[in-house]
């Protein structure tokens, strides 16, 4: 039989002024196995947790029931406590009577107090079933691997190897570098391109930790956190890499519009990379107009790339810069300009006389060739007019999409996409350069299109949360994992489907095949339990037999509160 | 509990970092710094950790409760075992060089016995005095002893000095009489500390620029106009209104609201630079509003809209198509009372092709003000040798070290180094995280 504590919290009047505490007290002294039961002004003061400390030791006690607030915030502080004084920490069970009680139930008193009392027996029933769980430790590999030698890419490599980190970049062009290369200048600084990759590139040349795959492929990708098994294949040698974490940062392509405006067929429509090509030649057009948001904000596709306009305003500005006799018009739908100093660079672009038009969905603009020269039909919804501009060449400002072989990559790596294929972080408000899964993150536009410093502060982000687990050289899994009984597994699979962390497999056991979880991988969200047919897959912690404990008790105290 | 995370044994002493401002990213900068093994020391100004996105009530474009999501991120830096808090305090001074900085920092007094303040809130209930709640931005009053919100990390009171009467005229002490926990320290005095930090994160966020200054878009003209904080308050749960949305005038719920952008920002006169988040968290507000008052509908008043991130175009086609938003694109020139105190009529230009003045009628108007560097972050960077750029926010002008401020060992991430949003913020204070390790990997 169980020896449970039972320690009742007032939280100040937080608990005490709704709920009737000290009758909570005596209604716990009747529960089974409950050896002591008490009350704190505090519980999580000094003064409570040596008092909880204290009656451990006297009393004995090899189960411990704290009544108060939320897990969320105290059972890692209750957890220790049990620790200190010699209980295995998940003998510990936490039962919310602040905001399930006193808190929801403000104005019934009466009720809450029933409630209370409710709740502690469950926790009771549930403590006495609860068994000591160890923590696993699983050691990391200290090594990263970064897929994709592009602006990111190389940045996270760079700061990898700069925190002494073995890196191993893997590129599958024969050159590092990926747009980068094909891009002389970046805004909004006009940095050179070719600076900041040798720049890059003198980090890793020097140092034995970098390790670049040149003309290399992801094959098969293995493992979980801190224990990868990276398979490459480099220039047709197939390479095995042992890894502790992986960094996607496979960039993303350019959109070719393939019949819009002409392009492809009409001499003189190019995209903004083959402009690039042109201003790195020292080439500027005297006539030019971009077209903003080709082929991206309208049906199929409707996301805005972010950097579309900002290229066009720097191209605008370099073209200006070759040949200040330059006429440059911008047709856009709105100026995607944000912050500071890309709002600066639109400033400075109509200060040195470009021209801006804008255009609506509903009217779009035609490009035709006459006499010689392209001619651009625009109605601007500003003037309200229908305007006609010559052009020598017209920039079609495409959006980034995702590369064609993104699905591939996220398939071998278990990680998802959106709806446009770009990888898809863990949260995209708090954890946007992590994956669900454990010890792969992502940056750059293979997340989404941004500008280089974006780029490049995601890059580093990705090397920070990489370089976690490696400088800690172990991961601790909390001992909430799921397990199957062999006995009563089917091997139906719905648990490998049911599971959101690629977790649960099914494998070979003593001849027979059964469910088998990966500790490291779970998360302990259970979702494989409810998803078992058989009542074969169980949570530690949360099994069954401790839930159906709980239930039951709450069906008792209901029944007999009715007769 | 083991002490050794992060570290492989050798080093006796863990490198220090002083990192200022505890917003969220701040936090995000605190927690990824220590999971690195170095010792952080958080600086807040304010009582509590959480900065402005504490105060947010959901957040674009996912609409995910805001304070749901980080205060699990404030207990874990509250919880770590490499990160101390100094909350309710300011850096005063820095000397040295990176990477033997020593930097000053103090500890205002709250005249509570942080290690005996329980947070129970019995004082607050009991103290008689009532004072302007920055936290709901002006719209409802706290107590001079105060928890700022009531997910405060650390869950400490402050007794606001200026106003407590204990401390200003020596009577009162009701707080000291009811607090069962020996707290209430009238005579506590300000302390410094010296910290000998390797580098410094700046991470001082933001404020909203003082819209009272442009009395043509309404504020303080009109009554039944708000800041777009303001109303963040108001729609939210815990919120002055409860969570009811209703304007100020005369208590009604407002069935037609009008959202003003770039006002004071994009404007030659004002702040030049744009925001970056009104677009998002306008058409937000625009959304969640409908969740409150189902047949309210709201109109943007916009430039540019520059829903550029993640799922952005598709919130706001979503907005369009079902939440009854209407975008027009024009900067309204005249913000009027329109009955008396309640309601407000705005007069535009309708643009297109039949341009033409409209003055329209609104029962309540949002304003979207600039976004500027956070009080004191001037002086801070001042203090630091950190540049500041033409805008007034701390400059970070090498592509190459994208966080390094003109300053060795002194980083910056957050809306301190330009106007950006929330998960762009977390991704450079992770990035703050690698930087220092780069540095002091290279310092040895």
């Amino acid at each position: 039989m169980a020896r449970t504590g039972v320690f009742i919290c007032h939280c100040g009047h937080n608990i005490a002024s709704i709920v009737a505490v000290e009758e909570v007290v005596k209604f716990a002294r009747t529960l089974p196995g409950v050896v002591v039961a008490d009350h704190n002004l505090y519980s999580c003061s000094e003064e409570g947790l040596s008092a909880i400390k204290t009656s451990i030791k006297q009393n004995n006690l090899d189960r411990v029931v704290v009544a108060a607030c939320t897990p969320r915030t105290h059972e890692p502080l209750f957890r220790k406590i049990c620790e200190e004084a010699g209980i295995n920490k998940y003998l510990f069970e936490f039962v919310n009577i602040r905001e399930h009680c006193s808190w929801i139930h403000a104005k019934e008193p009466g009720p809450a107090t029933e409630k209370a009392k409710r709740l502690v027996a469950m926790g009771v029933s549930k403590a006495a079933l609860l068994e000591p769980q160890a923590e696993t430790e699983s050691s990391v590999t200290p090594t990263a691997v970064v897929i994709g030698g592009g602006l990111a890419g190389l940045t996270a490599a760079a700061s990898l190897v700069a925190q002494d980190i073995d890196t191993h970049l893997v590129e599958q062009e024969g050159e590092i570098g990926g747009h980068l290369s094909r891009v002389s200048v970046l805004a909004p600084e006009f940095d050179e391109s070719r600076k900041l990759l040798d720049s890059l590139m003198s980090g890793l040349a020097g140092s034995e930790k970098a390790h670049i795959h040149l003309r290399s492929k992801l094959k098969d990708v293995h493992g979980f956190v801190g224990n990868f098994e990276v398979t490459i294949d480099e220039h047709g040698k197939e390479l095995k890499i042992p890894a502790g974490a992986i960094l996607v940062a496979t960039g993303a392509q350019e959109f070719q519009p393939v019949g819009e405006y002409g392009f492809g067929e009409l001499q003189g429509t190019i995209t903004q990379l083959d402009l690039e090509k042109m201003l790195s030649e020292g080439k500027a057009p005297n006539r030019t107009v971009f077209i903003q948001c080709v082929g991206s904000r309208q049906p199929g596709r409707e996301y805005c790339s972010r950097i579309c306009c900002n290229t066009s305003l720097k191209n605008a500005l370099r073209i200006l810069d070759l040949n200040p006799k330059a006429a440059v018009t911008i047709i856009h739908r709105d100026i995607m300009s944000y912050g500071t100093a890309w709002e600066e660079l639109y400033r400075r672009a109509s200060e040195r006389g470009v021209r801006f038009l804008r255009y609506a969905l509903a009217n779009p603009t035609k490009v035709t060739r006459k006499d010689g020269s392209l001619l651009v039909e625009v109605y601007d919804e500003t003037l309200a007019e229908r305007i006609n501009v010559e052009a020598d060449v017209v920039v079609l400002a495409t959006p980034m999409v995702s590369r064609e072989n993104s699905g591939d990559v996220s398939k071998m790596l278990k990680v998802p996409r959106d709806k446009y294929g770009f990888f898809l972080e863990a949260h995209v408000k708090l954890r946007p350069v992590e994956f669900a899964t454990d010890g792969v993150f992502i940056c750059g536009s293979a997340r989404w299109p941004s500008s280089a410093k974006e780029v490049m502060c995601q890059a580093l982000a990705a090397a920070a949360k990489a370089a976690i687990p490696i400088k800690r050289g172990k991961v601790i899994i909390e001992a909430i994992t799921a397990w199957a009984d062999p006995d009563k597994c089917a091997a139906c699979g719905n648990c490998v489907t049911a599971c959101p962390y690629e977790a649960v497999e099914i494998a070979t056991q003593d001849g027979k095949q059964i469910a088998k979880v990966n500790d490291a991988q779970c998360k302990g969200c259970g979702a494989c339990v409810a998803a078992c047919p058989n009542d074969a897959m169980q949570q530690r912690g949360f099994t069954t037999r401790q839930l159906g404990a709980m239930i039951d008790s709450l069906v008792k105290n209901a029944l007999e509160a009715e007769q | 509990m083991h002490k050794d995370v992060g570290q492989s044994g050798g080093l006796a002493m863990k490198q220090k970092v002083v990192v200022i401002g505890g917003g969220i990213a701040g936090i995000q900068a605190s927690l990824d710094i220590a999971d690195l093994g170095y010792e952080v020391h958080l600086v807040e100004r304010s009582p509590s950790i959480g900065g402005r996105m504490a105060q947010l009530d959901k957040t674009f474009p996912t609409n995910d409760c805001s304070m749901c999501i980080l205060s699990p991120k404030m207990i874990m830096c509250a919880g770590h075992e490499n990160i101390h808090l100094h909350t309710y305090s300011e850096v005063t001074g820095v000397t040295g060089k990176f990477p033997k900085l020593k930097v000053t920092v103090k500890h205002k007094a709250r005249y509570i016995n942080i290690a005996r303040c329980t947070g129970c809130g019995d004082c607050v209930a009991k103290c008689p005095v009532k004072v302007m709640n920055e936290f709901e931005e002006g719209l409802s009053k706290r107590k001079a002893i105060y928890l700022p919100f009531p997910q405060a990390v650390p869950r400490k009171v402050t007794i606001d000095a200026e106003h407590c009467r204990m401390i200003t005229e020596k009577k009162c002490g009701v707080c000291k009489k009811v607090c069962q926990a020996g707290a209430i320290d009238y005579e506590q005095k300000d302390e410094f500390v010296k910290i000998g930090a390797a580098a410094v994160v700046i991470a001082t966020g933001f404020d909203l620029s003082d819209t009272s200054k442009l009395p043509q878009h309404g504020m303080g003209v009109c009554k039944d106009v708000v800041t777009s904080l303001q109303l963040e308050r108001i729609l939210s749960a815990s919120g002055p209104t409860g969570g009811h949305l209703v304007r100020a005038s005369d208590g009604m719920e407002p069935k037609k609201l009008a959202f003003v952008q770039c006002v004071g920002s994009r404007d030659a006169k004002a702040f030049r630079y744009c925001s970056s988040v009104c677009c998002m968290y306008a058409t937000k507000e625009a959304i969640l509003v409908r969740e409150h008052v189902p047949d309210i509908n709201s109109t943007i008043f916009y430039m540019d809209m520059r829903a550029t991130g993640k799922g952005f175009q598709e919130f706001v086609l979503r907005a369009q198509a079902n939440y009854g938003v209407r975008y027009i694109r024009s900067r309204p020139a005249i913000v009027q009372p329109a009955h008396g105190e309640s309601g407000v009529l705005v007069t535009y230009e309708t643009g297109g092709a039949a341009s033409e003045q409209l003055t329209e009628e609104f029962d309540m108007l949002v304003v979207c003000p600039a976004l500027v560097p956070s009080k004191g972050s001037v002086e801070l960077a001042e203090l630091m040798g950190a540049r500041l750029g033409e805008d007034r926010f701390i400059m970070t002008p090498s592509l190459r070290n994208p966080v390094d401020s003109t300053k060795k060992g002194v980083l910056v991430c957050g809306f301190a180094g330009e106007p950006m949003d929330i998960p762009d913020s977390v991704a450079q204070a992770s990035g703050v995280a690698a930087r220092v390790a780069e540095l002091l990997q290279e310092a040895g």
